[in-house]
């Protein structure tokens, strides 16, 4: 083959042309993502086939066809979920045996989580200051409108169950196991040993072990290493057991973040004359607890999926309330995928969204340059 | 750290106060304070169950283990009866405690594996599904899963309308059976051909990949590895006369089933339960240490020429393998302690059984501390054989 001589020559720039429609806008992602090639147009299809399969036939069973009125199981005579039970316990899925009339103190706790939590959890919010001097004494307001006292009608701690009781165990354990969790971190890096040897056997003691067998202690044992006359009731118990167990895991995360905080930290804060306590108040704490915050809340979540074990132990908690549906004799046989559905949803919605918030977190506080 | 020397010169005398402000002395004050206090709780809480006890008339002491249990326990590695100490029944429990944490962490190992791997695939659907089935599966209480599943296996056909899958595997409300293995005399040789198979393997692996170091010859080391462990064990099967057979569950008329292996409910909504939950926790570990090994690396891999293939096994896993190990361990650990809600559905592992033994005897603090002996020693068996696999690929450093 002989070169032709060069006879053409663009003089002006071309205009510049779109790209091929096939690699960009839904055509190109759709290309990109789904059929790149045989293999991954093969797993699309299988995909789309399994999803065929489970969710029309899920949504036509809880909701096209689902039943929803009646007063007995027998009465829910469709071939989709039985939604009867929803209208006549519901209250007991929230609150148990909370006194009826009492429950806008229960709810009143719950909305002023939400005030307590905002300065905490997010930056840039209106009044932060004042707000988190309520964040402080939210602990002790929610105790005085759940228990009662006062002015109010005492509810005891026996009649919690339902949602309620995974929530009112859930924050006094998560309230309580980071100032406990703290101290134990730190007991575990002191120079002291005793102190630090108490540390660490009850750490890994508590972590070896099984959470039922720590509830166990709490309902069994508890009250036979107390004086006798001095019983405290089961749901105390089971939060204080609950709390050493979750301080442990705590300790351990918290003593992550003080390693991580480098040498000189501890050495310039010794340089500027502060104490033991005020150098860890005021230059390493603030750190180390920083970079620790998101074990901190993945530690939270898994406390509150813990908390529907107090049911093992004869507590009512949401799982227990549902079993106890399942097992009633009105609604046997007809309630159970959706007792489940509706309690796995509660802990669906808090458990997920505390994880967003702490993969959120974790992005924020990434500096690193990727 | 207060300075205890005062400008008027260094203290003489004895000064009670001097305990507190020099720093060696307030440490051994404060350890000596804080010893003195665990001291007189210990002891004030063992004086309170001394009076308890006497007030209920109940001693304390392991004699208890000696006595027949009197209970029945359904899925039972050693045998045992009702007439066996309680002793063997805790052994029964302890042992199906392992039973259910091996093939959980097996399971779930595979599961989050194939999982944390399918996450990186390029197809967004097949991503997404296994993101939103991860996400469900990690955020709903595992107690609440595993009653779930054992509901949902209640709820198969009973016993005379049994479901068959296939000719020998049969599925019905007391459980799932199938074929089980019969060994006849000779079939230890058998067994003894696929050790010998797999010691064999492991020589040629070892003996192929120094040559390999030597000479940069390659071998086919893992098909030849791969028909010792098949062949020889396959040539002893037939040269000594089958000795090993399967028992096939058979159905009379009534639908009840005869030979075979039972599985239980119970175990299988327990082992379902567990080894999914704890799957998706290690996707998510699996899928972050691939993702923590830079992308250089596998373009690097690339112009090396290695493939697809060579390039994740040979430079990716390792690497990512470092980072997976160490929340691996932790997994394994929660699901080892996971296993004691195996009480819900009632299977008797060793919390069950304890808890079972408390209620008869009455026994409750021997039992609390027998389960806390029993999963400290088995969460320091299982982190001190990860830590000897962590310390074997961790990164060597010169």
């Amino acid at each position: 083959m002989s070169m032709q001589p060069f006879h053409r020559a663009q003089k002006d720039m071309l205009a510049e042309r779109p790209p091929p429609a096939t690699t960009t806008g839904t055509l190109g992602w759709l290309r990109e993502n789904l059929f790149s090639n045989w293999f991954n147009t093969g797993l699309t299809l299988l995909a789309l086939y399994l999803l065929w399969t489970i969710i029309p036939p899920f949504i036509d069973w809880a909701f096209i066809h689902a039943d929803a009125s009646g007063s007995t199981g027998r009465e829910c005579t469709t071939e989709g979920a039985c939604w009867a039970w929803l209208d006549q316990r519901i209250d007991q899925f929230l609150y148990g045996f909370y006194t009826a009339s009492e429950y806008w103190r229960v709810n009143l706790t719950v909305i002023l989580l939400i005030p307590a939590l905002l300065p905490l959890l997010f930056d840039g919010i209106p009044c932060a200051r004042q707000l988190r001097y309520f964040s402080l004494a939210y602990p002790v307001i929610a105790v005085f409108l759940l228990v009662g006292g006062i002015g109010l009608e005492a509810v005891p701690t026996s009649s919690f169950g339902g949602f309620m009781l995974n929530l009112a165990v859930g924050l006094s354990g998560i309230v309580l196991s980071l100032p406990v969790g703290i101290l134990l971190a730190l007991g575990r890096r002191s120079n002291l040993p005793a102190v630090r040897i108490l540390c660490v056997m009850f750490i890994e003691l508590v972590r070896g072990v099984p959470l039922i067998t720590l509830l166990f202690t709490a309902a069994i044992l508890l009250p036979m290493f107390l004086p006798e006359n001095w019983s405290p009731d089961l749901v105390i118990r089971v939060i204080v057991v609950v709390t050493a167990f979750a301080s442990a895991y705590m300790a351990e995360v918290i003593r992550g973040g003080l390693q991580a905080i480098p040498k000189g930290q501890y050495e310039a804060a010794q340089a500027m004359g502060l104490g033991y306590w005020q150098s860890m108040r005021l230059i390493i704490l603030p750190q180390a607890l920083k970079i620790s915050i998101p074990g901190i809340v993945n530690t939270f979540i898994g406390l509150f999926k813990d908390t529907t074990l107090v049911f093992l132990i004869g507590l009512f908690d949401i799982l227990g309330i549902a079993r106890s549906l399942q097992q009633n004799q009105d609604w046997i046989g007809k309630v159970d995928a959706e007792g489940f559905l509706f309690t796995s949803l509660f802990f669906f919605i808090v458990c997920f969204s505390m994880s967003r918030y702490s993969l959120n977190l974790e992005k924020r506080l990434d500096t690193t340059n990727r | 750290m207060a300075s205890t020397n005062s400008p008027a010169g260094p203290a003489t005398g004895f000064n009670i106060w001097r305990l507190w402000t020099d720093e060696r002395h307030r440490g051994i004050l404060s350890q000596a304070i804080v010893v003195i206090l665990v001291a007189l709780a210990l002891v004030w809480v063992a004086d309170n169950t001394r009076t308890n006890l006497d007030n209920r008339g109940l001693d304390i002491g392991f004699d208890f283990l000696a006595d027949p249990a009197g209970i029945g326990i359904g899925v039972s590695l050693i045998e045992y009866r009702s007439t066996d100490t309680w002793l063997r029944a805790m052994t029964v429990g302890l042992l199906n405690t392992v039973l259910v944490s091996a093939l959980g962490i097996v399971a779930a190992t595979a599961i989050g594996f194939a999982a944390g791997i399918m996450r990186l695939l390029p197809n967004w659907l097949i991503r997404t599904i296994i993101a939103t089935w991860v996400e469900f599966t990690r955020n709903v209480p595992l107690l609440l899963q595993i009653i779930f599943w054992w509901t949902l296996l209640l709820s198969l056909p009973t016993v005379r309308e049994t479901l068959r899958i296939g000719d020998s595997i049969f599925l019905n409300n007391s459980g799932i059976t199938g074929p089980s293995p019969v060994f006849e005399p000779g079939a230890s040789a058998v067994l003894i051909a696929l050790a010998a198979g797999v010691a064999a393997a492991w020589a040629v692996l070892n003996w192929a990949r120094k040559r390999q170091a030597a000479t940069g010859e390659r071998l086919p080391a893992g098909w030849i590895a791969l028909g010792l462990i098949v062949l020889l064990p396959l040539a002893v099967y037939f040269a000594s006369g089958e000795p090993i057979s399967w028992d096939t569950p058979t159905a009379n008329r009534f639908g009840r089933l005869r030979g075979g292996l039972t599985v239980t409910p119970e175990l299988v909504a327990l082992w379902f339960a567990l080894s999914t939950y704890t799957g998706a926790f290690i996707s998510e570990i699996v899928r972050a240490g691939i993702l923590s090994v830079s992308k250089g690396q596998t373009e690097a891999a690339g112009s090396l020429g290695l493939k697809g293939w060579q390039t994740t096994r040979l430079i990716i896993m390792p690497q990512a393998l470092r980072v997976i190990i160490p929340p691996l361990t932790s997994q394994f650990l929660n699901l080892t302690k996971n296993s004691s809600l195996a009480l819900a559905v009632g299977f008797q592992d060793f919390v069950g059984i304890g808890s079972q033994a408390q209620n008869q005897t009455g026994q409750a603090i021997e039992i609390v501390f027998s389960w806390m002996v029993v999963y400290v020693s088995l969460s320091l068996l299982t982190s001190a054989f990860m830590n000897w696999y962590n310390a074997r690929i961790a990164l060597v450093e010169r």
